[in-house]
């Protein structure tokens, strides 16, 4: 890199042609307009929503985060139980793909023999490639018919007794259109990309440190738990970080299942109801603009980029700072 | 008598076979949790396949969804939307990232360029609905129309982060011993760029626009906002227009039970598109990191 440049800086009071330079001048500035145009989309994404979504904000002001009613007729609008809705379904999802990801992706790097490990890792790429909607429509056909008749009611019968914790899984499973059913689809969505972006991480953990470790007679349960997930923690987290922000964005699958808010509010997971995202696809196009509907589904939208863009930004920088560091201890440890 | 140095005391050997037995255990753990998180794609694959071979035939893909209660129909309008409103996603996005890529690859070094890397990165993950919701106050609002158009920006918010990414990753592949040499002789940067870099790169940019596309064929949310749907076939990108997508989820959603057996055929024919996509864009990827080495 430092070597190019040095050489055009060189060269560039040699060269009489003028052309040469402008052009130079132009696809630098073209190129760089063109990323810009990267901020711009981000800032332009804020400032549409927060203008659309201004009229709602400003009606309801704070209430509008904490009021339950949501009464088109009578124009009362409250986020609360979609605010919660997506973060309940996003926090089953992550609780039950988090543990399986980090399996698959110990599995690939750790246990699998060398031969299948290139096959594996593509059939978990090609999970994260099924479209939203065909999640959809295989869950309202398959997973929504068996969690309402067969696992929620023997998940009611079973951890349902349990003092406390029971609380989350009583009641009528509305024959399986509820937030539990949406927060296993959204498991299956994101386990992929957790364990992609783990699998990663894993695999950058420096050989030396574990070959140390097996030297000294550790076995591939003490390495694994003893270096590889310790050095790679960060970075572990900030994939399961990732996982979670695409959670609280995904719209199709989501709103094919969960069944609809209605108003009842609980601690069950079977109930029915509504995250953001799918109160929008699903309301968006009948919504009357003369009112405040349509602006309150775009404050809810500029509420759930900001939650998720927040989410993905940390996640970034903390699998940014896990790769940084693992490089210096690299080099430390070459050195 | 002592034991010799080599052997083993009876506590150091009852901790060694434990620690094999929570190795078996730890090790046999990741099998299944390995086999276990592979199952849903068998399964969501195989139901796809098994429900929705049956309802292709050439009526399928040649007519235009029947009326209820006829049986037969095709969604020939849903193909031929999806490869508009993609086309037109792919003409808006493919030039705006692949610039941003040049810019990130070949000049990228300051904070500007980090914080453009930065952003790009986080934009992967803004909500599809938003995309749809953002472009039709833009656009939908304005034209006071829903249609094909609308629709390729809503994809053009989503896929333009992920082309510029990716395509500089691509691009930085490029040895740097390339642009060196044509440096040396002679040539200005817009031209080492124009002509040595991105020929060089054109088969992992290739691979980057089929993952675009795959990712855009996929999307239901941002066109449902946008392009609305509709039952006829339609070529002028001001109007509203079907997607395979949209399609899929009308008539899931429907009580109609032949709409049902149509929208696992559509089903069928999108994962297949798609998986086809991002398969041939990870094989080539692969064949050309070897390349390069």
């Amino acid at each position: 890199m430092s070597l190019t440049r040095q050489t055009a800086e060189v060269r560039a009071p040699m060269e009489g042609s003028r052309r040469a330079r402008l052009g130079d001048v132009l696809t630098k500035r073209i190129v760089a307009i063109a990323a810009s145009g990267v901020l711009a989309l981000l800032l332009l994404i804020v400032v549409v929503l927060a203008t659309g979504g201004g009229k709602a904000l400003h009606k309801f002001g704070f209430g509008f985060f904490t009021s339950t009613k949501w009464i088109p007729t009578e124009e009362i609008f409250g986020a609360a139980p979609y605010i919660f809705g997506t973060l309940i379904t996003s926090a089953i999802a992550l609780v039950l793909a988090v543990p399986v990801a980090l399996g698959l992706s110990l599995f690939v790097t750790e246990v699998c023999p060398k031969p299948i490990r290139g096959p594996i890792a593509a059939l978990s790429d090609m999970l994260a490639a099924i479209p939203s909607v065909v999640y959809g429509l295989w869950g309202i056909y398959v997973m929504v018919p068996w969690m309402g008749t067969t696992l929620e009611p023997f998940l009611g019968r079973t951890i349902g007794k349990v003092p406390g914790l029971g609380a989350l899984f009583h009641g009528n499973p509305n024959g399986g259109y509820n937030i539990f059913t949406a927060g296993v689809i959204l498991a299956v969505m994101i386990l992929p990309i957790i364990a992609s972006v783990s699998r990663e991480i894993l695999s950058t953990v420096p050989r030396e440190l574990r070959d140390g470790a097996y030297a000294l007679g550790a076995t591939r349960f003490e390495v694994v738990l003893g270096v590889t997930v310790p050095f790679a923690r960060a970075g572990l987290v900030g994939a399961s970080v990732l996982g979670l922000g695409r959670a609280l964005g995904e719209t199709i699958a989501v709103s094919m299942v969960i069944g609809g808010f209605n108003g009842h509010i609980g601690f069950s997971l079977f109930h029915s109801g509504d995250s953001i995202p799918s109160l929008i696809a699903s309301n968006f196009n009948e919504a009357t603009t003369a009112g405040a509907e349509r602006s309150s589904l775009i404050a809810l939208a500029l509420i759930l980029v900001v939650i998720s863009l927040a989410f993905a930004a940390l996640a970034r920088l903390l699998v940014r700072r896990a790769n940084r560091q693992m490089r210096a201890s690299f080099a430390r440890a070459a050195a | 008598m002592s034991s010799t140095p080599l052997s083993l005391t009876t506590t150091s050997r009852r901790r060694l076979s434990r620690a094999r037995i929570s190795n078996r255990v730890f090790t046999a753990t990741l099998w299944i949790t390995g086999i276990l998180a592979l199952l849903p794609l068998a399964f969501i694959v195989g139901y796809v396949v098994r429900k929705g071979v049956g309802i292709l035939s050439i009526h399928f893909f040649t007519r235009t969804p029947a009326i209820v209660g006829q049986s037969g129909g095709g969604i020939s309008e849903a193909f031929i939307g999806s490869a508009l409103i993609v086309g037109m996603a792919i003409l808006f996005s493919v030039p705006l990232g692949l610039l941003a890529a040049v810019y990130l690859s070949e000049y990228g070094t300051g904070r500007f360029a980090s914080m453009v890397r930065f952003l790009s990165e986080v934009l992967l993950s803004t909500p599809s609905i938003v995309a749809g919701v953002v472009i039709w106050t833009l656009v939908v609002v304005r034209l006071h129309a829903f249609s094909a158009f609308a629709g390729a920006l809503a994809l053009t918010v989503l896929m333009w982060p992920i082309i510029a990414r990716a395509s500089e990753d691509v691009i930085r592949l490029v040895p740097q011993e390339l642009r060196e040499a044509a440096i040396a002789l002679g040539a200005p940067k817009w031209k080492v760029i124009l002509r040595v870099v991105l020929p060089a790169a054109v088969s992992g940019l290739t691979n980057t626009v089929l993952l675009a596309v795959a990712r855009g064929l996929g999307e239901t949310a941002p066109v449902l906002l946008t392009s609305l749907g509709s039952e006829f076939v339609n070529r002028n990108p001001g109007k509203p227009t079907d997607t395979l997508s949209l399609r899929i989820y009308q008539y899931a959603l429907s009580p109609v039970k032949s709409w049902h057996d149509i929208a696992w055929g559509a089903a069928l024919c999108l994962l297949v598109i798609v998986l086809v996509l991002s398969v041939t864009a990870r094989y080539l990827t692969a064949r050309g990191r070897r390349n390069a080495r």
